[in-house]
C-alpha cells in the first residue's frame, strides 16, 4: 500500500462515515415497525420514507443486517415466471435493479450475464415454451433456443450431460442478472437511516399485543414499543412471527442449501440452471462458483451444513461440466426457506388488523427484494394491498384460487 | 441427524428415509365446510417444535411415526401407526 493512502487512512480530518446510525434505546412508540433487517425490511423502510413521507419507522433485527437469507442467496436476478402476476411482479423489480447503484449511490456490482434454464426432456421443453410466451406478452426477453446456443455461450459445457440427459433446448432470459447481495441490504439500509428510520440489530421480537383484532405493541427483548402497523419480514422465520398473532398459514421450512468453489479465471459468463439435474451455477465477480441445487429432503428449523448436498450437487454438475472435478469446494451454508404450497410468496394485509405479511419467499426472495419494498410500503402507507400483489394475498388459500408457480422455479423441488 | 431407526430395520442412514409431514387429523370430506377443508389442505403447523411425523424406510417400504424435535434435528422416537390416538 503507497505511505501517502496509510496517511490519509489514519487521518482523524477523514472519517470513514458509518453506514448506519447506532441507536441506543427504542421509543416508546413508532408509525411502523419492520420485524427483519434483511433485504425486505429495509427495502420497505426505504420506500415508506422515500416515497410516503413514513420515517417514524423502525427495523428489528434479531442478528445482523442482511445476515438471513438476504446474504445466503445465490443473487440471481430474474423476471422469466409463468403466470401473468408473477412476469408482472418479478418484472417491475428487474427494472427497479437496474437503477439501483444509481439511486444509492453505491456500487452493487450489478451484472447483467444472460440466463439459461436448461431442457433435459420433452415435458421440460414444453413448459419453457409456455413461460417464453408469457413472458413475451408482458414484454419481457425470454425465448427457446436450441442446445448449440447453449454451447456457444457456455463452451465448456458437455451438452449430452454424461450421455444421459442431453440438452434438447433452453429458455433464454436476456436481463438475467447477479449483484452483490450484501451490498443491497447496506444500500437499503443507508438510505432509510438517511431519511430518518431507525435500524436496531440485536434487537428480538418476543411478541405482539393484539387487541379486538387490532395491532396494538411489539414487545422486544430491548422493551416495549407501542404501534399500530407491523410487517413481518423475516424469510424462514415466518411461522414464528405468525404464532404470536395467530394467524394460520400454508408456510412450511425447509432449509436450502448453497456453496460457492474456490475462486477461477472468469469462463462462465451466463447463469446456468438445470431443472432436471437439479442444480444451478454462476461465477461471480471475484471468480467463485456459486451452485446451489434443490431443497434439503425434510422440514428443519436451522441452518447446518450437509456432506449429502455437496455430494448430490458436484455428482450433477460433473455431468454438466466434467473439467470441474479438479476445483475445490471452498464453503457451503444454508438458509432457511419459507415455503408454500404454489411457489408464490404470500404478501399483503392478513386477518389482522395492522398486521402485514412480506412472506414466502422460499427459494425465490432475493430478486424480489426492491419490488417487495415498493409494494409493501404502499400496502402499508394506504392500508390497501398494491395491485402487483392482489394475487399473492394470504386469503387465497381458503378461496381454493392458487398462484401456480412452481413451473417457473429455478430447480425441481 | 444422519441415522435414523426404521421400527422394522433398526438404525439406518437417513437418505434411505422419506418425509411425509406432520400427523394431522382429516376431517370427513363430505361433512367438512369449505373453509374447514381449505384449512386442512393447505394450512400447516410452521413453528418448530416437537413434532410427529410420517416417515417412509422407502427400500422396504415402511411408513412409521417418528417424534422429532424440527429445531434440534434429533429424533426422540419411531414406532408403528396404531390408529388416531
Amino acid at each position: 500500500m503507497p505511505w501517502r493512502l496509510l496517511r490519509f487512512a489514519l487521518n482523524k480530518k477523514h472519517p470513514e462515515p458509518r453506514m448506519f446510525t447506532f441507536h441506543e434505546k427504542l421509543k416508546s412508540s413508532y408509525d411502523v415497525v419492520i420485524i427483519g433487517g434483511g433485504g425486505h425490511g429495509l427495502s420497505a423502510a426505504y420506500y415508506l420514507a422515500r416515497e410516503h413521507g413514513i420515517t417514524n419507522v423502525c427495523v428489528l433485527e434479531k442478528g445482523y443486517i442482511g445476515g438471513g437469507n438476504t446474504g445466503r442467496n445465490t443473487t440471481i436476478i430474474r423476471s422469466n415466471y409463468l403466470t401473468p402476476e408473477g412476469v408482472q411482479f418479478y418484472d417491475e423489480s428487474v427494472r427497479l435493479w437496474q437503477d439501483l447503484s444509481e439511486d444509492f449511490d453505491l456500487n452493487l456490482f450489478y451484472a447483467n450475464r444472460g440466463h439459461f434454464t436448461l431442457a433435459h426432456t420433452d415435458s421440460a421443453l414444453r413448459t419453457m415454451r409456455w413461460r417464453a410466451e408469457v413472458n413475451k406478452h408482458y414484454g419481457v426477453a425470454s425465448e427457446v433456443v436450441g442446445p448449440e446456443v447453449v454451447k456457444e455461450a457456455a463452451p465448456m459445457i458437455d451438452i449430452t450431460c454424461a450421455g444421459h440427459s442431453p440438452i434438447l433446448g433452453a429458455l433464454y432470459h436476456a436481463p438475467g442478472s447477479v449483484a452483490r447481495h450484501d451490498a443491497v441490504a447496506w444500500g437499503y439500509g443507508r438510505g432509510a437511516d438517511q431519511r430518518g428510520v431507525e435500524i436496531h440489530q440485536q434487537t428480538e421480537v418476543l411478541g405482539i399485543d393484539v387487541e379486538g383484532g387490532k395491532v396494538k405493541g411489539v414487545r422486544t427483548s430491548k422493551g416495549y414499543i407501542s404501534t399500530g402497523k407491523v410487517l413481518c419480514a423475516v424469510a424462514g422465520s415466518t411461522p414464528r412471527i405468525l404464532k404470536m398473532v395467530d394467524v394460520k398459514s400454508p408456510i412450511y421450512i425447509h432449509p436450502l442449501q448453497a456453496m460457492v468453489s474456490e475462486p477461477v479465471k472468469p469462463w462462465l459468463d451466463p447463469i446456468l440452471v438445470s431443472g432436471s439435474l437439479h442444480v444451478y451455477i454462476s461465477q461471480s465477480a471475484r471468480g467463485e462458483l456459486v451452485m446451489g441445487a434443490s431443497l434439503d429432503p425434510y422440514e428443519l428449523h436451522g441452518t447446518r451444513s450437509t456432506l449429502d448436498f455437496v455430494e448430490g450437487l458436484t455428482s450433477h454438475m460433473l455431468e454438466m461440466f466434467p473439467f470441474l472435478s479438479n476445483v475445490k469446494v471452498m464453503r457451503q451454508w444454508a438458509g432457511m426457506a419459507d415455503m408454500t404450497p404454489d411457489f408464490a410468496p404470500v404478501m399483503g394485509k392478513t386477518p389482522v388488523d395492522g398486521f402485514y405479511l412480506d412472506s414466502g419467499w422460499g427459494t425465490w426472495g432475493f430478486k424480489a427484494t426492491p419490488v417487495c419494498g415498493k409494494t409493501m410500503a404502499h400496502t402499508i402507507a394506504t392500508d390497501t394491498a398494491h395491485p402487483l400483489i392482489t394475487g399473492f394475498s394470504l386469503d387465497r388459500f381458503r378461496n381454493y384460487a392458487l398462484t401456480g408457480e412452481k413451473g417457473a422455479a429455478s430447480v425441481g423441488h | 441427524m444422519k441415522i435414523m431407526t426404521c421400527p422394522l430395520n433398526g438404525p439406518r442412514p437417513v437418505s434411505e428415509f422419506h418425509y411425509w409431514g406432520e400427523v394431522r387429523p382429516m376431517p370427513n370430506p363430505a361433512t367438512a365446510s369449505d373453509d374447514a377443508w381449505a384449512d386442512y389442505i393447505f394450512n400447516r403447523n410452521g413453528a418448530p417444535g416437537l413434532k410427529k411425523e410420517w416417515w417412509c424406510h422407502t427400500p422396504s417400504n415402511t411408513w412409521f411415526i417418528a417424534e422429532r424435535d424440527t429445531e434440534k434435528d434429533v429424533v426422540l422416537k419411531t414406532y408403528f401407526y396404531e390408529g388416531d390416538q
